[in-house]
């Protein structure tokens, strides 16, 4: 702290970010020799040869080669500790996957752009410095990052009416909700006198209890937050921008930014404002209830795809947000919960993705659900495919889903959270049926055309991929609840 | 000296109005001008907090959201842009090819 300047080793913690930076602007360059539109895909090569890079990385950071873990750098606005090379390694991942399947999709939609792939980059350089970030000032700066590039992203298809609503309204949310999180921002400095999470935490320990200006603080701040998330009564702008957004994109701001969300989430909560947690954890309890409510409900009555998934993941964000209950009381679990929900969710909802671009062909646009009937006499692989994706969504044993669902229960039981917990199992009721209106239209109804579909070796390889750790994780969670417990670790240490 | 309270009132007034105005609002430029009065009113808050507590922490918190605000406006006008040429219309009533 104070007047030294900046070691050599915090430069080596942020290799990850320099990186993916470094390749986006690559990319924005490499993008002007290309001069042949079939060969645009060199540019999606590119950014995943960036990300295996970072990936590489911060797997030598994992196993505590390069620094000593955690690691905390630049005067402590940085930590590297085992959450957030957790956090960092599903977003890269989740970003080479929505790489893998932007490719073919953005051909057909005529829209393959060098920009593209930079902006999911620079986006995945704002998501990681969330997941690290211990310093107000930086976690907002890495959030507005993530949003920029994703407003933009949103609003990729610019001839089209719907995608340009779509990042108009997520636009505007969002930049509101920057605002409600900045305002809480400002009031938690001026409370404590500091933009440091360890110090607020300390300060705020001070404080007597049910002190107006602090739960104000605290009130604005989660509300900001919770809008990054899209929980209830903040989830407005999810279905409309899930439905304008470029399919690609809807995969994307459905997986990376909810972990980089809730990265910044249980940072903000379990690490700074810790001393309140009595007073929002019933907050959360409120709106994870609501979440839960509206995303299942709502999601019943949905026609369209991509705007059904979009309610589909506000329920899924609540049963997230019960994690957080759990850990409110002081149980470890309820973060280990979260951690392995986002990783099982990050796939099943990107493999589930990857089955859905396919339909956009040709002339169609393909983002209804009756355009996924009879898929299983047209493509009997993908539509079972698919039902294990939404087997797994729905949280069926023994799919991945299922480990993710069992963990927020299981935290809700230790913590004697009974009602919330009969409440979630009743919801997890719902979400079946509504996953299997999908089905019904793929195994029971007949084919509506005979275009063939859009595959190409990108999502093929996706499709491997988000299956295999689907299917690895629901039938051999171990090491994966291991990778998660070590994760939360840091929160449960002091 | 004027007492932070006064300061920290007018910054929860501005914030205020940024915020109906966001809601009332229905020119898409207007809202968005709305949206920038409650980032300032957030950076009056921070620059009060910061002289109160002696402390420039405060105040490099504004520069910042100073920066993300002008980077805003710039990615918001040019979706704005897109908006006009593909609706010719910039009222947020008319933004409604998606049902809610």
């Amino acid at each position: 702290m104070g007047t030294t300047f900046f070691q050599r080793a915090d430069y080596v913690a942020i290799t990850p970010e320099v990186v993916l930076a470094l390749f986006g602007l690559g990319i924005l360059l490499i993008d002007f020799l290309i001069e042949e539109k079939r060969d645009k895909y060199l540019n999606a090569v590119t950014a995943l040869i960036g990300l295996a890079m970072a990936f590489v990385q911060l797997l030598r950071f994992w196993r505590g080669t390069l620094l000593p873990m955690p690691y905390s750098g630049f005067g402590g606005t940085l930590v590297l500790d085992s959450f957030a090379i957790y956090f960092q390694s599903l977003i890269v991942v989740a970003t080479a996957v929505v790489v893998l399947i932007s490719a073919k999709y953005l051909e057909i939609e005529e829209a393959h752009f060098g920009e593209y792939y930079a902006l999911l980059l620079f986006s995945a350089v704002g998501m990681m410095f969330m997941a690290s970030g211990r310093d107000l000032i930086v976690l907002f700066i890495a959030l507005e990052l993530m949003a920029l590039c994703e407003y933009v992203l949103t609003g990729f298809l610019r001839g089209d009416r719907r995608s340009n609503e779509a990042a108009m309204k997520f636009f505007l949310l969002g930049a509101f909700s920057s605002g409600l999180l900045l305002y809480g921002m400002s009031l938690l400095y001026g409370l404590s006198g500091s933009t440091n999470l360890a110090v607020i935490a300390e300060r705020l320990a001070d404080r007597p209890a049910g002190d107006p200006l602090s739960w104000m603080a605290m009130t604005t701040l989660l509300a900001g937050l919770f809008f990054k998330v899209a929980a209830v009564p903040f989830h407005q702008w999810t279905p409309d921008a899930y439905e304008g957004a470029p399919t690609s994109i809807t995969a994307f701001i459905s997986v990376a930014p909810k972990a980089a969300s809730f990265a910044i989430l249980l940072r903000i909560l379990m690490a700074g404002l810790w001393p309140m947690r009595e007073d929002w954890k019933l907050l959360t309890i409120g709106v994870a209830v609501a979440t839960m409510t509206l995303g299942n409900l709502a999601a019943i009555t949905q026609t369209n795809i991509k705007r059904f998934f979009g309610y589909s993941t506000i329920s899924h964000v609540g049963y997230l947000l019960l994690g957080l209950i759990a850990a409110a009381d002081g149980n470890p679990e309820g973060l280990t919960a979260i951690a392995i929900y986002l990783l099982v969710y990050t796939f099943m909802n990107l493999g589930a993705f990857a089955v859905i671009i396919m339909m956009r062909r040709q002339n169609l646009i393909g983002d209804e659900i009756d355009d996924l009937s009879g898929l299983m006499t047209r493509a009997p692989g993908l539509a079972i495919l698919m039902l294990i994706f939404l087997l797994s969504l729905a949280g069926i044993p023994p799919t991945a889903g299922f480990i993710g669902k069992y963990f927020i229960f299981l935290s809700l039981i230790q913590t004697q959270h009974y009602v919330l917990a009969v409440v979630a199992v009743l919801y997890a009721v719902v979400a079946l049926y509504y996953y299997f209106r999908i089905v019904v239209a793929m195994f029971m109804k007949n084919p509506l055309d005979s275009v063939p579909l859009a595959t190409s070796t990108g999502l093929s390889v996706a499709l491997g991929v988000t299956l295999t750790l689907t299917l690895v994780v629901g039938v051999y969670p171990q090491p994966f609840i291991l990778f998660a417990r070590e994760a939360v670790r840091p929160f449960f240490s002091f | 000296m004027v007492p932070v309270s006064h300061v920290l009132a007018l910054s929860v007034i501005l914030f205020g109005l940024g915020a109906a105005g966001f809601i009332v609002r229905r020119n898409i430029i207007t809202i968005f001008m709305c949206i920038e009065l409650m980032l300032n009113a957030v950076n009056l808050a921070f620059i009060a907090f910061s002289r109160y507590l002696g402390d420039p922490d405060g105040q490099i918190f504004v520069f910042f959201v100073i920066v993300v605000a002008a980077a805003e406006a710039a990615m918001g006008l040019a979706i704005i842009i897109a908006v006009q040429r593909n609706r010719q219309t910039l009222s947020i009533d008319d933004l409604d090819s998606m049902k809610l």
